[in-house]
């Protein structure tokens, strides 16, 4: 390979599949681009975002302790309107934490590869704040703790502890799901299923909505899932916020699910249902797409499904070889940048480009991914954020994404020589046309913002 | 003032031209200038809207039993007739019922049978009565057909754009909270030289900094808080209402999804109907004096399950109701059948059974309100829907 290929190599490597260069990222990408991507797949999974001040964020544990404690001070609070809203701002500065921690993560990580991974089985097993205070709560323990550890694992791993995660269990009504025939289902009329994390585990997580599973097949694996719930209410400090099995609202009986039968049992009913979705090639392809969408184009080739499918396969889900085929794969090499960055993966690369990371979590952070429609850990609807152009190319989102380049450019525009700032940031994929419109720039913020909003640093 | 001048000059050169080339082509063209000024706006509910709350048949002899704990008692409601009621966070709507300009269709399904959301939302957006049938949407490709005799535009409303205007015709977008300038800038001007050659990002580019200007005249350069719903709506409705402005507006309001705790009178699912009536509110308000020219539909991707489950929620089911308002609609009563809530009549033993395709509504609004021709209905904006007839009667004419 001569040093141009490599050189446009790595800048594909660095947008692509990172999170936009850092300065010196390509130039230390250079020597072997796909080399520099496979050295970032650990065994040990992605890195955990850490409290700005050092040190681990709060488990999910603690932050149900700091919930408990929160609904106390607004009940002390009694009539005292501005005590009562005082008394979940903890809760409320918890949420900017961790969506500060893992954005900083992103803004300076050497390993982009890594925490690109991250993000996409984040959105894959999407849990939302939106749902209420007890999910919001937990959202950044669920990425740190069922996520990211077991992200070059298996996949059967990850499916299992998405699943028995309580962000997972609540925000999909698992943990209030009754077998009707249970010992506490037979005592309590009106009490039941519910069938939501059993389809949506079927048909987001793992299956696929094409996979021709039916009605009966959700009931059934909704019945197996009942006993999975969480340690809540009047329970032992060193209890409460962990996954419990409840095995007296375990609907009993063998369950016939999908075409495969599972004897009666306990908490290892469901996760046999699990491991099978897992091994299932209906899960192969529909992870393979995914992944194919959301690394190389909005209509991926399918030699590039068939190939990222058949790696899963071959090494029963082993997801950091999906990576290495990932990377391995001549269509992820397509010169042409089909993918539009998000808006979450624009602002990170920005900051990146610049050199810098965040200093207020709202300003800097919140405030503005809320504007592009992109707040972390909000996704509107189980399925998780969008990941084709078009849902977040929409005319309003391009004028909020130029605000946004124009303000940004205007507080940290770097103090080097633009064109050298273009260069640092696109490598390679520094076109004419922008490298002309950048030496016609009057002001140093008037060339980051421009070169923030050229398509090839729009485009991964 | 001279603004208005020389918009209302051309509105009416509009009229003329439409009424011109309309001579002899397939539109109606006695009615071309009329339908100019028709406004629509489709209100998506997204995580499956609970049709039987929202206008609970509470003399239906079956529905307390199977709702338990999440039924409306008919005091607790707003009545309608003998057997359905509103819910009593619809108040803007009840209104707008008992003077004619809101109706019902209770029990309205999307043409397969299906209980994935994201599935059925694509079925419901992309109007080809199979799933993964078009790529497009249907009130894009209302656009195309419409283009020829008047051209119309439409206007997305939040941050991302929805499937239903998707196509070849690009739909304007506005979301609460921009603050740009665009009064031709220097970078303004740099990147949309950079963009020329971009297919997607140079027209959205183009066409978001023309709103955007156009947002800032409307509200006087005030934010506006995407948190108040009826504020937001009105802002949305002062769009449709400058003489070139859109004809057609969308929005999506979520947080439908209630399979625990869904609430009765109260709670969960009555705060989503009160920003849902919010904005119904807020469109009147915003609207003036164009409501009367106005058909607003509101449609959800499927019903929930007739009986509660175990978690006092309701999963996934199949039909529900679709809501019509607006000055334009011509009073009328119950929109389609009701199927009654008998255990045999309940479609798979569990839900609300449809006696109306969505298409039904959805074209009989299109033909009616914005004159769009039959037969582009039956090949193009709905294709191979010929034997899906239209609703008729709901638009006064």
């Amino acid at each position: 390979m001569t040093r141009s290929d490599r050189s446009l190599q790595a800048a594909i490597a660095a947008s692509r599949f990172g999170l936009g260069a850092l300065p010196g990222e390509i130039e230390t990408a250079i020597s072997d681009p796909e080399g520099w991507l496979v050295a970032q797949i650990q065994p040990e999974g992605g890195d955990i975002p850490q409290a700005l001040g050092g040190g681990a964020l709060p488990s999910c544990q603690d932050r149900f302790a700091l919930v408990a404690s929160c609904k106390a001070a607004q009940k002390a609070a009694g009539q005292d309107e501005i005590l009562r809203n005082a008394a979940f701002k903890p809760l409320n500065d918890g949420f900017a934490d961790e969506i500060m921690s893992r954005f900083w993560l992103g803004a300076v990580t050497p390993s982009p590869f890594r925490e690109r991974w991250a993000l996409f089985w984040a959105n894959h097993f999407s849990v939302s704040a939106n749902k209420g205070q007890d999910v919001m709560a937990v959202v950044g323990a669920f990425d740190r703790e069922a996520i990211r550890p077991h992200m070059f694992g298996r996949f059967e791993d990850l499916l299992i502890a998405s699943s028995q995660h309580p962000a997972m269990l609540l925000y999909l009504d698992q943990s209030q799901s009754i077998g009707p025939d249970s010992p506490a289902g037979l005592k309590r009329r009106g009490a039941g299923l519910n069938e939501n994390l059993g389809r949506e585990i079927m048909e987001l997580h793992s299956l696929g909505a094409d996979a021709g599973y039916t009605q009966a097949d959700v009931t059934e694996f909704a019945r197996a899932l009942t006993g999975w719930s969480v340690a809540q209410g009047a329970v032992p400090p060193d209890q409460l916020g962990r996954f419990v099995y409840r095995a007296n609202i375990h609907e009993p009986g063998p369950r016939t699910i999908f075409g495969r039968t599972y004897p009666p049992g306990q908490q290892d009913q469901a996760e046999a249902a699990l491991r099978a979705f897992a091994a299932s090639p209906h899960t192969a392809e529909h992870i393979a797409r995914k992944l194919a969408i959301h690394f190389v184009a909005d209509d991926p080739p399918p030699s590039l499904v068939a190939r990222l499918k058949r790696g899963y396969l071959e090494n029963h889900g082993d997801l950091a070889h999906v990576a290495r085929v990932l990377i391995a794969a001549p269509e992820a090499w397509d010169p042409q940048a089909a993918k539009l960055k998000t808006p979450y993966e624009f602002l990170i690369s920005s900051y990146r480009a610049a050199g810098i990371g965040p200093s207020d979590p709202r300003r800097d952070v919140l405030n503005p991914l809320s504007g592009l429609g992109h707040r972390p850990y909000t996704a509107p609807q189980p399925n998780g954020w969008p990941d084709q152009a078009a849902d977040w190319a929409s005319p309003d989102a391009m004028v909020k994404r130029l605000s946004f380049a124009q303000a940004f450019a205007g507080a940290h525009a770097p103090l080097q020589d633009p064109v050298q700032v273009a260069t640092a940031a696109l490598g390679a994929r520094l076109t004419p046309a922008t490298h002309t419109t950048l030496q016609r720039a009057e002001t140093r913020q008037e060339a980051f913002a421009i070169l923030l909003m050229s398509p090839e640093f729009q485009r991964r | 003032m001279t603004r208005q001048v020389l918009t209302r000059r051309a509105v009416l050169a509009t009229g003329l031209s439409v009424t011109f080339l309309g001579l002899g082509a397939a539109a109606r063209a006695q009615d071309a200038r009329a339908f100019s000024d028709r406004k629509l706006v489709v209100i998506i509910c997204r995580g499956a809207m609970d049709g039987l709350s929202v206008c609970p048949p509470v003399g239906d002899v079956n529905y307390s039993a199977l709702r338990g704990a999440i039924a409306l008692a008919p005091d607790q409601a707003l009545k309608l007739d003998d057997t359905f009621a509103l819910h009593p966070k619809l108040t803007t709507l009840y209104a707008l019922m008992q003077g004619g300009q809101a109706r019902i269709a209770p029990a309205v399904a999307i043409p397969q049978r299906i209980r994935s959301h994201f599935e059925a939302q694509d079925m419901l957006e992309n109007g080809s009565g199979r799933l993964y049938g078009a790529a497009t949407g249907w009130l894009n490709r209302t656009l195309e057909v419409v283009q020829p005799h008047r051209a119309i535009k439409a206007l997305s409303i939040g941050a991302q754009e929805p499937l239903i205007l998707h196509g070849p015709i690009e739909a304007e977008s506005w979301s609460p909270g921009g603050r740009l300038n665009p009064n031709g800038d220097r970078v303004t001007a740099a990147v949309r030289a950079l963009y020329q050659d971009d297919p997607l990002l140079g027209p959205a580019l183009a066409t978001g900094l023309q709103v955007q200007s156009e947002a800032n005249v409307l509200n006087g350069g005030k934010p506006i808080n995407g948190g108040d719903a009826k504020a937001f709506a009105v802002t949305a409705a002062k769009f449709l209402t400058d003489p070139n402005g859109p004809s057609i507006a969308v929005l999506s309001l979520d947080g439908f999804d209630t399979h625990a705790n869904q609430g009765a009178a109260t709670g969960q699912l009555a705060n989503r109907l009160a920003i849902l009536d919010g904005v119904i509110a807020g469109l009147q308000t915003g609207l003036g004096a164009q409501w009367r020219d106005t058909v607003v539909i509101v449609a959800t991707e499927f019903g929930r399950t007739a009986h509660v489950n175990g978690t006092g929620g309701t999963d996934h089911g199949t039909a529900s109701t679709v809501i019509l308002a607006g000055g334009a609609l011509k009073p009328g009563g119950l929109i389609g059948d009701w199927p009654t809530l008998q255990p045999t009549r309940l479609f798979e033993a569990r839900d609300l059974a449809p006696t109306l395709d969505v298409r039904q509504v959805f074209k009989g609004v299109l033909r009616e309100h914005m004159g769009v021709d039959q037969t582009a209905l039956d090949t193009r904006v709905f294709p191979d829907s010929a034997a899906v007839r239209p609703v008729g009667g709901l638009v006064a004419a």
